[in-house]
């Protein structure tokens, strides 16, 4: 494989880990503070058709993406009033808003536009264009690393950007400030925060608020930034792959963004390497690499390569006094 | 001190509000999108019950659901949330498979359908197993594994449906269509007892077998020693292991009941209907059985009334769409969420203002009681 394949290659797992780390990021909020999240995927699914309707209506990628994060809160902020105020199952009220989600989505795509679902093709200056990053062209006559600054670090979009950037972020957030103490805190130990008089019920909507508007970011990527509309069902499984990915990542902001970078990856290569024979095990079947994610996350949770503990309030209503 | 509600409010009343809620919710989208709900709904009970194929369809729908209701019903009983009947179902149906593949040219289908069983409960147990093994020996939490499991099955059904099972020269992933052997027979006679007939609905004899199904249920879960350990286990697992039960293997046998009875699902559309394995033939029958097993309540009785009205909201969902082109399909997957969000997670809404209220009632009735009696005496 020639430098120039491998710089393609990297280049789409950049593109395909990008919603699977926001979405990882926003699920990492939610269950740090306690509160399990399966409705990543209806989220995302959500935002995603919000940005595409937005962005045919007004034809700015700005307002269409205010309208992905208020979707995608509006979702979240069902999830906390099931689990936090109703002290309802969790699993069950994601399990909930990931059907609500993929049947509204479709419903009203057809009702509004009549395609099937879909959205119209959404032109170039309603979408979020890649960008160039400063001296892209000029340094690309640097062997090796003239390229690589234009072909993978410079071109992406905006929303790309801000991704990587919630990593450090993130991390900041969650270990260095007393909102993040005590997010951890209400995830780990809520009696204990609940005691020191902080409310448990705000933290944790605010940890489920904050998953919600990333969330929202991630579906607005898939259908203004990737691709140029909404088509049902877009997310096919992106939610679950983030949630693995989060498993993975034990709950931890930068190996979050490695397992998505590594799943991302997977998933470029299983396009390139369909009917390709491979040293030592011959054609691997395009269905396993697809699914391999998904055994990975099996047999790390099963503790053979290190065991992925959640936090330990993770599902549980929290009630006082009992 | 929580108020105890009486029994016919925690299992009638509560529910009932929680779906009308639903429907009420529903009937707001149907607004939204432009069309009249009162219409809407007259057109689904319609088609979903106006003439002998319409309820044909709704059982043989009914039938699937039947089956995945109980699967999760049976794992939440052993206190499992079980989010892989979609999976199990599917990968049973190779079970299915196997058996119409290997027998449907020698026997008919009587000899056939025992063996179809037998293959759709092991590979749907099979499938299940993984999932409950490690959830009972590693901790792995049976919610993660079981989704992976779906999408882990998902791959492995496209991969054999297409270099395995698909006959050569043949472009669809599918098998051969079965023989006679293979398929079915459709109910028509009862139809015909209510002097109505089937039309081509494909409502078929695993009907009866998902009836049997729920009697089995509801015969291991309430009277026998099994029934006993897994839902002590499901209830209070500290007591269970505390009371001598062993723990890893009622989580996994109730796992595998769950994976055997939501394999059991293939049969209906893969012997009663399609008479071949087709990619994604449990259409999201896996992820309907939550709604169903949470509106009824885990009790095989509540689960038949859910599944039939899930199959109503299936057979009318589909004469809706064609007669509201405004309204597709999805409006099914809508309600279903919406089912799922007011019955299970906010099954607890109404229960503070309702136990209130009866607290209330009680406790008048009580000082009414004590005014009389002060009268007489």
């Amino acid at each position: 494989m020639d430098f120039l394949s491998l710089l393609q290659i990297l280049d789409s797992t950049i593109r395909l880990s990008t919603p699977l780390l926001l979405a990882a990021l926003a699920g990492l909020y939610s269950e740090r503070s306690g509160v399990f999240d399966i409705g990543l995927e209806g989220k995302m699914l959500g935002g995603a058709f919000a940005a595409a309707a937005a962005a045919v209506v007004f034809g700015n990628p700005w307002i269409a993406l205010l309208f992905a994060l208020l979707a995608s809160l509006g979702l979240a902020l069902i999830h906390a009033f099931a689990s936090i105020t109703v002290k309802g199952n969790q699993i069950v009220s994601g399990v909930a808003i990931n059907f609500i989600a993929a049947g509204l989505t479709a419903l009203l795509g057809q009702s509004w536009f009549g395609q099937g679902g879909r959205t119209p093709q959404i032109g170039q200056d309603a979408r979020f264009n890649p960008v160039e990053l400063p001296a892209a062209e000029a340094l690309s006559g640097i062997p090796v690393l003239g390229p690589f600054y234009r072909d993978l670090v410079s071109g992406h979009n905006l929303i790309v950007y801000f991704a990587f950037l919630m990593v450090p972020l993130t991390w900041w957030v969650i270990f260095r400030t007393r909102f993040g103490l005590r997010l951890r805190a209400v995830g780990e130990n809520p009696a204990a925060v609940d005691t020191a008089g902080i409310s448990v019920v705000w933290a944790r909507y605010r940890a489920v608020m904050i998953c919600g508007l990333l969330c929202g970011f991630a579906g607005a990527y898939l259908s203004i930034g990737l691709s140029a509309g909404f088509v049902q069902n877009m997310t096919a499984g992106k939610g679950f792959i983030a949630l693995a990915a989060l498993i993975f990542a034990k709950w931890r902001p930068l190996n979050a963004m490695w397992a998505c970078l590594l799943f991302g990856f997977l998933d470029a290569v299983a396009i390139r390497l369909q009917g390709v024979p491979l040293p030592v095990v011959g054609i691997v079947p395009v269905q396993f690499i697809q699914a391999l994610p998904y055994i990975l996350t099996v047999v790390l949770l099963a503790g053979f390569i290190g065991k992925a503990v959640p936090p330990k309030a993770g599902g549980v209503p929290y009630t006082k006094e009992r | 001190m929580k108020h105890q509600l009486p029994k016919w409010v925690d299992y009638g009343l509560i529910p009932l509000l929680n779906l009308i809620t639903a429907f009420l919710v529903a009937g707001l989208v149907v607004l939204i999108v432009g069309e009249s709900p009162l219409e809407a709904a007259y057109l689904l009970v319609r088609g979903a019950f106006g003439y002998g194929g319409g309820i044909g369809y709704t059982l043989f729908y009914a039938t699937n659901f039947i089956f995945t209701g109980l699967s999760v019903a049976v794992a939440i009983h052993c206190g499992l949330f079980n989010i892989g009947s979609e999976g199990q179902a599917y990968v049973g149906g190779i079970g299915v498979a196997a058996a119409c593949l290997a027998l449907d040219h020698y026997v008919p289908w009587y000899v056939t359908f025992p063996f179809a069983i037998a293959g759709a409960a092991a590979f749907g147990a099979a499938w299940a197993f993984i999932p409950a093994w490690l959830q009972a020996k590693r901790g792995s939490h049976v919610v993660i594994t079981t989704i992976m499991f779906n999408f882990i099955a998902s791959a492995l059904m496209i991969y054999l449906l297409v270099e395995v099972f698909k006959p050569a020269g043949s472009m669809a992933p599918e098998t051969r269509t079965f023989q006679d052997g293979g398929q079915l027979p459709k109910l028509d006679w009862v139809f015909e007892l209510f002097g109505t007939s089937l039309g081509g609905a494909p409502f078929n004899i695993s009907f009866l077998l998902a009836l049997f199904a729920c009697w089995a249920v509801w015969l291991l879960i309430w009277r026998t020693r099994l029934g006993y350990e897994i839902r002590t286990t499901g209830i209070n697992p500290t007591a269970a292991v505390y009371a001598g039960i062993p723990q890893l293997r009622t989580i996994v046998i109730a796992m595998l009941i769950s994976g055997a009875l939501a394999g059991m699902m293939g049969l209906n559309p893969i012997m009663g209907d399609q008479y071949r394995l087709q990619e994604s033939f449990p259409a999201g029958a896996g992820f309907v059985g939550i709604a169903v097993s949470l509106m009824g309540r885990n009790h095989p009785v509540g689960i038949i009334f859910a599944a039939i009205l899930f199959g109503m909201l299936w057979q009318g969902g589909a004469e809706l769409a064609f007669d509201m082109p405004k309204i597709s399909r999805d409006m099914i997957v809508v309600i279903q969420g919406l089912v799922i969000l007011f019955a299970g997670a906010l099954e607890h809404m109404y229960r503070p203002s309702l136990s209130g209220y009866f607290s209330r009632r009680q406790q008048q009735s009580a000082k009414a009681a004590a005014l009389g009696s002060g009268k007489v005496g």
